[in-house]
This record gives structure tokens, C-alpha cells and sequence, in this order.
């Protein structure tokens, strides 16, 4: 099978969507010639034209209310936000009206939308550009939120996400762009609520997310040479949640370190604890839950602060470790 | 003064007393509703748009069936307009199932998609996008109709409002936005939180017209909302229309009015918009006293049913709590 980059399976899901299904557009900012901020949407107008790719001017405020207004009447808009962190401009429409439509109308009218755009730190942007808020989507009702970590991931759940008849938030974390994996030409779906197992193992459970994902695999190939048996689950969704899989896991190893980039406080990581928790899945346990998560700081600029701000493969060791030596 | 001078052409006796019949319909249902709020029969909170009847039913009078429109908190003229059931309105401010929201949503929230009714919106300024983003799917499917959007002149003051009109404007979406200046944003008068007269002058920035109407004469209503839609329908893009009117009730259910002096609030009773209509077409022998009050206990009817009906409706029960978040 042929190799493709995260990126470039972002950019062929919503190409072969959008030549078979004529509802399918794409607005946002500089996605047109310039090709989108990190170049998702390059060669698309060209391809599907300018009516299709539709260059907006910087108002995200109007564009993510003009895609609910769009779907609510019989489109299916993606949404490019050039940032994540530009969420705070939409956030009055993906959760005053996009979330609640369909309840406040007591069953009536739908959006079906999604809102991709690209997460997390390690390109020196800084504070406004880098952080990781997928938490406040997933607290909010009538929205489904994703997180895919690879490419064959990232092709088969946007899909699913641009077939779903409600507003979805699709996270795309930019240092997982270049990452490359097998990637079917022909379309594919990957329903949402399903996590996937990227490693299998005995003896620990990591569940980590988007780049988190790839140094928990990282960490788990590091524990192995020293006999350490590592399962890595990737929930791929955080709306809806495959809590089955992560039980399951947990029943299976007794032990349970939880990794995400966003800030631990008030982090997703902090529901898939409590997840377990409260499930049958507690009385398993053979230590405490192991929480990484980001550090409660702004992301900084210089490159070791900035690195330092967020779990690195050595913490994810470490905690797994802590783990296992619990008494 | 109100005039036949005025008066679209086109128009029949039988149109010019539906016009009336439904302003008393509004007129009606609102101060029912203002009744049971008084007497704690029904809960949460509602905007009365009692004295702005002309407005809602002079713009949505020039529009076609295919048509359609996005309301606001003050909405319940603009849904009776729009050819609403006042059972079913009524019937969900008793949060009854059988109300458009089947009690999900109460009065800010009342909408019938089906019939191009976009919704009512608890959010200032939350239609501005949302209308935009129906006139895009509009213009993109060829489908022909036209959206009228109502806002406050609270909500010009809204970032949205700027982002919308720019972004309906180069796109010469077909949306009119229709501004029901009723001099007061909750308890802040117009006068003092914008340094221009007329709202319609804004109309400028985006490179659109902008007309101001008499909010409380229907005719001239429907003359500048007909030259508007008729313009957006031929593609030539957004308008803004003014239409200076005032409410005559407080903001919501709680409010002293100690804002405003009660000469101003009886300058613009005289002004009323009912009255002017039927005095007028009585004058040109278009109607009869007797006719006239045929029409009003007609109105006044179908109200007192619309409460009875609400009455005998079923209450939702626990197991509806949780239907209806996702499609």
C-alpha cells in the first residue's frame, strides 16, 4: 500500500468527498491559491474552483456562523480555522447555536458541519497559536469532537466526520502533518467512537491522544527493551467515547497513565480517569491513575521552554514506571 | 400618518385585511403571554414585541413561500408572520409536546425549518451569520429564495453584525437584514450607545443600501423590505432596511421601564400601527367597522383556542430529556 502524510490524507478525504457529493464545500481562511496556513487545501482550487473553495475574509465569527447557516439549510460546509486557538472567535457559534440547534428545536433541522483545524505546540508559535482547548468542546452537548493521530486515522474519521449529520470539531495536531502511514487510495470510513489499540500490550495502559499517541509509542518501544509490556489505545474521539475499549484495557493491565498535550488542569485526561473510575474497571487497579498532561502555563516561545511546557517521551517512561513500582 | 398613497399596488382587499388580521394575531398572542407571565402560568422569561406588529408583518408580507427567515429573541411576530400555528407557539411556552420545540426551547427559540422559519435566537446578533450562511446555499444551489434577517438595534452593535454584512456583501448573498430599531438595547437607548441617527447609514461601510422605513405605517414597511428583496433575489446582494419603531413593553418580563419616561411611551402609543392600518383602509372604503371587528374576535380567537389547546397538550415526560441532542 501506498505511504501518505497525515496531511495528505486530510487534503485527499475532502477531495473525494467533494467530488462525489456536490453539498460538500470548504470555506475558511487563505485556502484558496495560497492553499490554507499550513497548506491542506493546496492545488483544491484549482481542482473544484473558487464557488468550492471559498476564500473568506479574517472573520471567524462570520464564516463558522455562515457554515451553520449553510448546513442548517442543506449543505455540508468544512470549516478551515487557520488555528485552533481562534476558537474563542467562533465559539459563540459552534456552542450557542451549532451544538444546540437541533435540541432547541426539539428534533427539528440539523448541521451537519466540521470545523478542522490545526492544534498543539512545537512549531515556536507561541502562546495564541499553540495550545490545545479540544476540552471545552467535548464539555459541550450536541457536538462530536475528534482527534486523529495518523494519517489512515485522519482520511477515514473525516470522512465519517463529513458524512455525520451534526457538527463535528476535528483536531488536526501539527506535528503530526509529516507523519506518514498506509493510507487506501479508495475511501474509507472510520466510525466515530471507536478507539483504536496502536499497541498491544500487558502489563500498562497508556491512553494518550494526537501527538501524545506517537511519544507513547515512542516510550513503549524504550519500556519494552527493559520487559516492559506497553498497550497504547488511541481514542481517536473524544465525542463519543469508546469507554469499552479503555475498561477493557485497563482490566487487562491493572495499571493506568493517561498523556494528552493540553493542559492537565481541567483536561480531557481527567474524564478518562474518572471514566475509570467509576467503572468495573476500579477494582482492577493496582495503582493510582497516572495523569500527563500540559503544564498550567502559557506555551512559551524559546524552544526548550516550550518543550518542556508539555509531557516528553522520558515523563511518559517515568510515569508508567511509577506505575508499575506502586505498592 | 399611515396612507393608501403609500400602498403596494399589486394588493387586495383580501391581503390588506389578512395584513390586519395577523397583526392582531401578534397583538393578541403577545399580550396573552404578557398575561400569563404576570400570573405565573407560565415560566422563564419572554420579549414582547407589542407596537413593532408592522415590521415583522410588512417585511415578511413581500416575501414568497420558498423564502425565508432568521428571528430573534423578540420573535414571536416574525413566526406569526412566517405562517407559524399559534397552537403550537402557545403550546410550547406552556412546554407542551406539542409545540414546535416540543418544549424544548420556549419562546426564544421557536422555529419551523421546514417552512423557511430559521429560528428564533437567544444570542444578539446570533442570526447575522446564520442568514448569511442560508443565502450562500441559496446562491451555491440556485434554489432562488431570498433570507430576511431581523436584528435589534442592540445587535448592530454586536461584532457579528460587521463581519456578516462584509462577508454577505462580497458575496452579494441574497439576505436582507432588517433592522427593528425600537430605540432601546434592553435598557440602553439607541442615542447613547452609537454615535450615528440611523443604523441604515452603516449600510455604507459594506458598499449596500440602506434605507430607513417607518416601522409603524405596514405599507412603507413592505415598500423598501419589496425593493430589497427584490434586489437580493436578482442577485445584486444584501441590504439593510431601518424600520424606527418602539416596544411597548419592557425588555422581558422583569423590567420597570425606569429608563424611559411614560410621555415617550405615550408619544409612540399614538403611533400605533394596528390602529393606523385599520383607520386607513376604513377611510379609503376598503373596509367596515363591523368587518374590522369581525377580523379582531377572529384574531382574538384563534388566541383563547391556542390557550386552550396548550392546556389539554401533554406535558414532555423524563424519558424526552434526553432526545434530540444529536440527529
Amino acid at each position: 500500500m501506498r505511504e501518505l502524510t497525515y496531511l495528505e490524507a486530510v487534503r485527499e478525504a475532502m477531495s473525494q468527498e467533494m467530488r462525489q457529493n456536490e453539498d460538500v464545500f470548504i470555506l475558511g481562511e487563505d485556502i484558496g491559491v495560497y492553499g490554507g496556513a499550513f497548506g491542506v487545501t493546496r492545488g483544491m482550487i484549482e481542482e473544484f474552483g473558487p464557488e468550492r473553495i471559498r476564500n473568506t475574509p479574517i472573520s471567524e465569527a462570520a464564516i463558522s456562523g455562515t457554515a451553520v447557516g449553510a448546513a442548517l439549510t442543506g449543505m455540508r460546509p468544512i470549516l478551515e480555522l487557520q488555528f485552533s486557538d481562534f476558537m474563542t472567535i467562533a465559539m459563540d457559534n459552534m456552542v450557542n447555536q451549532a451544538a444546540k440547534i437541533r435540541y432547541m428545536y426539539g428534533g427539528k433541522g440539523k448541521v451537519p458541519m466540521v470545523l478542522r483545524t490545526p492544534a498543539g505546540s512545537g512549531t515556536g508559535a507561541a502562546a495564541q497559536h499553540s495550545q490545545s482547548l479540544e476540552a471545552w468542546m467535548a464539555h459541550v452537548p450536541g457536538l462530536k469532537v475528534v482527534q486523529p493521530s495518523t494519517a489512515y486515522d485522519a482520511k477515514g474519521l473525516l470522512k465519517a466526520a463529513i458524512d455525520e449529520d451534526n457538527p463535528v470539531i476535528f483536531y488536526e495536531h501539527k506535528l503530526c502533518y509529516k507523519t506518514k502511514s498506509d493510507v487506501p487510495e479508495e475511501l474509507y470510513s472510520i466510525p466515530l467512537g471507536q478507539a483504536d489499540i496502536k499497541r498491544e500490550g500487558s502489563d500498562v495502559t497508556i491512553v494518550a491522544t494526537a501527538i501524545m499517541v506517537h511519544k507513547s509509542l515512542e516510550a513503549a518501544v524504550e519500556l519494552e527493551k527493559e520487559g516492559i509490556s506497553v498497550e497504547v489505545i488511541d481514542p481517536r474521539t473524544l465525542v463519543p467515547l469508546d469507554t469499552d475499549t479503555i475498561i477493557e484495557s485497563v482490566k487487562k493491565t491493572s495499571r493506568l497513565v493517561v498523556v494528552h498535550e493540553a493542559v492537565k488542569r481541567g483536561g480531557f485526561g481527567g474524564e478518562i480517569a474518572s471514566v475509570i473510575a467509576e467503572s468495573e474497571a476500579f477494582d482492577y487497579l493496582d495503582a493510582p491513575i497516572k495523569r500527563l498532561g500540559g503544564k498550567a502555563v502559557p506555551i512559551p516561545y524559546n524552544p526548550e521552554l516550550e518543550k518542556s511546557a508539555i509531557p516528553g517521551v522520558d515523563d511518559i517512561v517515568a510515569a508508567v514506571k511509577e506505575t508499575l513500582n506502586h505498592r | 400618518m399611515t396612507s393608501l398613497l403609500n400602498l403596494p399596488s399589486h394588493l387586495k382587499k383580501d391581503d390588506l385585511t389578512a395584513l390586519l388580521k395577523q397583526m392582531w394575531q401578534i397583538r393578541f398572542f403577545e399580550e396573552k403571554v404578557d398575561e400569563f407571565f404576570a400570573k405565573g402560568m407560565i415560566h422563564g422569561t419572554t420579549h414582547l414585541a407589542v407596537g413593532q406588529e408592522a415590521s415583522a408583518v410588512g417585511s415578511i408580507a413581500v416575501l414568497e413561500e420558498r423564502d425565508k427567515i432568521t428571528s430573534t429573541h423578540r420573535g414571536h411576530g416574525h413566526c406569526i408572520a412566517k405562517g407559524a400555528e399559534v397552537n403550537r407557539m402557545m403550546a410550547e411556552l406552556f412546554g407542551r409536546t406539542t409545540g414546535y420545540c416540543k418544549g424544548k426551547g420556549g419562546s426564544m427559540h421557536i422555529a419551523d425549518v421546514d417552512k423557511g422559519n430559521l429560528g428564533a435566537n437567544g444570542i444578539v446578533g446570533g442570526g447575522f451569520a446564520i442568514a448569511t450562511g442560508a443565502a450562500l446555499t441559496s446562491q451555491m444551489k440556485n434554489e432562488g429564495y431570498v433570507v430576511l434577517c431581523f436584528f435589534g438595534d442592540g445587535a448592530s452593535n454586536e461584532g457579528s453584525f460587521h463581519e456578516a454584512l462584509n462577508l454577505a456583501s462580497i458575496w452579494k448573498l441574497p439576505v436582507v437584514f432588517i433592522c427593528e430599531n425600537n430605540q432601546y438595547g434592553m435598557s440602553g437607548p439607541a442615542k447613547e450607545m452609537m454615535n450615528i441617527e440611523d443604523i441604515a447609514a452603516r449600510a455604507e461601510s459594506y458598499g449596500i443600501p440602506g434605507k430607513v422605513v417607518d416601522g409603524n405605517d405596514v405599507f412603507d414597511v413592505m415598500n423598501g423590505v419589496s425593493e430589497a428583496v427584490d434586489r437580493a433575489r436578482n442577485g445584486q446582494g444584501p441590504s439593510i432596511v431601518e424600520a424606527k419603531t418602539y416596544r411597548w413593553k419592557g425588555h422581558s418580563k422583569s423590567d420597570a421601564k425606569k429608563y424611559r419616561t411614560r410621555e415617550e411611551e405615550q408619544e409612540w402609543r399614538a403611533k400605533d400601527p394596528i390602529a393606523r392600518l385599520r383607520d386607513v383602509l376604513i377611510q379609503e372604503g376598503l373596509l367596515t367597522d363591523e368587518e374590522a371587528a369581525e377580523i379582531k374576535a377572529a384574531a382574538k380567537k384563534e388566541i383563547e383556542d391556542s390557550v386552550e389547546f396548550s392546556k389539554q397538550s401533554p406535558m414532555p415526560t423524563i424519558d424526552d430529556l434526553m432526545e434530540d441532542i444529536y440527529a
